[in-house]
């Protein structure tokens, strides 16, 4: 299995994005997605930089995705996506069906998570477009994936939401914006004071969301580093690594030696609470309620 | 595309709400069979074959149209149900199938080509390029758009496509984009994408307690209420939290969808249909809901220029809202 790490979700100012990709290049990890995936008005970092980013990190010896983003909705939105999509040097993540249009039959990419492939018959039709990489939908349990990979004709390499905060919605509202009594077109950018977002509680307290942007996450950390032997099982390729502000190096440090067989689970498991901003979740991959935590 | 011609799309969740929308105006009225092919899997809701059929014979008599929602993602080992559901839609002869999956739509326009595709909302399609896809692979004629596009982004994605576009007009409020939220599905294990479902009444639990009543989903407190507080159905996103001290409505507040004095302007811009949510509602609601839109859209196709809404219609629909309360929601772009 390979090891990715996935777009930064959150909104960090250029320097920190910029030493993030740094410490990445040098970082035990094999893929990296780039590119802001959660709301254009994040513009610190222009694609051309994302670019520029890229052919460093190329030359590191890393293969380089360039992600778009989800919820298109503006002529501009549109406009970014041409640009992405016609960008001739690097493989895109296709995070939406208009991305799938521009790249279909014209250049290899990855079907991104928010296609809602949950079964055979699309993940065929994207591979038949072109699709050389797919990721499963949050929400899939193992037993879904097996199932799917069982049935396909097409062999698209699977990859998996391995850690991080699950990004569980969009919206076109901003929470972050709201929070502070301000209009998603004012924001005045305050996703910059929340490196790993704005935590959510419930009414006694209990962690149960965290608010992005107009993105909505998970409190908990989707965890599966003690179920790489279950990934490898069913017939994952490729396990990715959700950034967060401290500790990612770290994080698929732990992933590597765990995928090496250098860490028992349970040793990556102690191991990674101590880095993580939350504890641990892993109820999707058992098809349970996504915040459950199955330690086998 | 005529805008004389905008279609009002009601909402049936049983044969008793069919007959209501099509006696009181509906021109085309939209069911889901009794399962998880469709995005409003509730016990007691829905239509066997038999109960289709007669659905289907009912409006067609009366010269309206019937659409059939498929629009759950098929889960990797029920293919055969939702491809059952699709040969049954063109057997019960249905004007449409309102359906999200690609893959689905390949098997539909394969075998069924005489079959008229609708993208549903849960297809997420917000601009043209997604609606294109669609059309061209599968030859979609409408697509429904996410209650996510300011009214200005609707006109600029119509002018991208030749697909007619439905837009949602009155009813319950999602606030996240259709077919990429599994708020639901991470709180208690089913969503709208996986088993047609949010925020299931079986993980529901009320309870008094000396703070107030308190409703819980899967035992996560979603909101508690004051004594003089009118309590709500829990949908996760609906309820009351606590970010950095402050308790409120940090997601949306319990509100409905009212888009009727935007009329003219819908008209005006060529949107087809005008749908209304509430499947999982009532007969009354159904009722209420299609005299009202039927009236006002007579009223502004005899004279848009001075079409106005009137306070009786208001009250009217102020009944049947969520939490009594009303919106314009993203069309009305500050919402955002």
């Amino acid at each position: 299995m390979k090891l990715a790490i996935g777009p930064v979700l959150y909104y960090w100012d250029r320097d920190t994005l910029l030493n993030f990709y740094d410490q990445m290049a040098d970082a035990p990890v094999d893929i990296i997605y780039l590119g802001e995936t959660v709301c254009s008005r994040r513009h610190l970092l222009r694609l051309q930089d994302y670019l520029d980013v890229a052919e460093r990190l190329v030359a590191a010896g890393k293969e380089v995705v360039i992600a778009t983003q989800t919820l298109i909705e503006s002529e501009y939105d549109v406009k970014t996506l041409r640009r992405i999509a016609g960008n001739e040097k690097f493989r895109v993540e296709a995070n939406d069906m208009g991305a799938v249009r521009l790249l279909a039959n014209k250049t290899p990419f990855v079907a991104g998570s928010t296609l809602n492939i949950f079964n055979s018959q699309t993940l065929d039709l994207l591979a038949g477009l072109g699709a050389t990489r797919w990721v499963m939908p949050v929400e899939m349990s193992r037993v879904a994936l097996a199932s799917v990979l069982q049935q396909r004709q097409s062999t698209p390499e699977t990859e998996v939401f391995a850690y991080g905060r699950l990004p569980l919605a969009f919206s076109a509202r901003c929470f972050t914006a709201r929070h502070h009594n301000l209009q998603k077109d004012d924001c005045q950018f305050k996703c910059l004071d929340y490196e790993d977002g704005l935590a959510l509680k419930t009414r006694e307290g209990q962690p149960f969301l965290t608010l992005n942007g107009i993105q909505t996450q998970s409190a908990l950390v989707h965890n599966l580093i003690g179920e790489l032997d279950s990934l490898q099982d069913a017939g994952v390729d490729v396990v990715r690594v959700s950034p967060q502000a401290h500790h990612s190096g770290e994080i698929l440090r732990l992933f590597r030696e765990c995928m090496e067989q250098r860490l028992t689970p349970a040793q990556a498991l102690s191991q990674i609470e101590g880095l993580m901003p939350a504890a641990s979740c892993n109820g999707y991959w058992h098809d349970k309620p996504g915040l459950e935590f199955i330690n086998r | 595309m005529q805008s004389d011609k905008i279609e009002l799309v009601c909402p049936a969740g049983s044969l008793p709400a069919l007959k209501t929308a099509i006696d009181h105006g509906a021109d085309c009225v939209y069911m889901g069979f009794r399962d998880d092919t469709n995005a409003r899997n509730f016990t007691g809701l829905n239509f066997s074959f038999d109960n289709a059929k007669e659905g289907v014979r009912y409006a067609h008599a009366k010269g309206r149209k019937v659409l059939l929602a498929l629009n759950t993602y098929p889960q990797a080992d029920g293919w055969q149900r939702w491809k059952t559901a699709i040969d049954n839609a063109a057997e019960l002869g249905m004007d449409a199938v309102i359906l999200a999956d690609p893959g689905l739509m390949q098997y539909a326009a394969k075998n069924h080509p005489d079959l008229r595709l609708h993208l549903s909302v849960q297809g997420s399609a917000t601009n043209y390029e997604a609606i294109n896809f669609y059309h061209e692979m599968f030859g979609i004629r409408r697509a429904v758009v996410p209650r996510v596009l300011a009214l200005a982004q609707v006109e600029q994605l119509m002018a991208g496509t030749p697909v007619e576009i439905e837009l949602f007009g009155f009813g319950g409020l999602c606030v996240m984009v259709e077919g990429r939220c599994a708020l639901s599905s991470y709180a208690t294990g089913d969503s709208p994408n996986t088993r047609g479902v949010c925020s299931p009444p079986k993980s529901v639990r009320w309870q008094e307690t000396p703070k107030g009543l308190e409703s819980r989903l899967n035992g996560i407190l979603i909101d508690r209420y004051d004594p003089e507080e009118k309590a709500g159905y829990p949908t996760l996103c609906k309820g009351r939290f606590d970010v950095e001290g402050e308790t409120y409505y940090a997601i949306e507040e319990p509100t409905s969808l009212n888009t009727l004095e935007l009329l003219p302007k819908l008209m005006s811009m060529g949107i087809a249909a005008i749908k209304i949510e509430g499947r999982q509602r009532s007969p009354a609601y159904v009722e209420q809901v299609t005299r009202v839109w039927r009236q006002a859209i007579d009223s502004c196709r005899r004279d848009t220029q001075s079409f106005a809404v009137k306070p009786a219609w208001m009250t009217e629909l102020g009944k049947v809202s969520e939490g009594q309360q009303q919106t314009l929601g993203a069309y009305y772009r500050p919402w955002k």
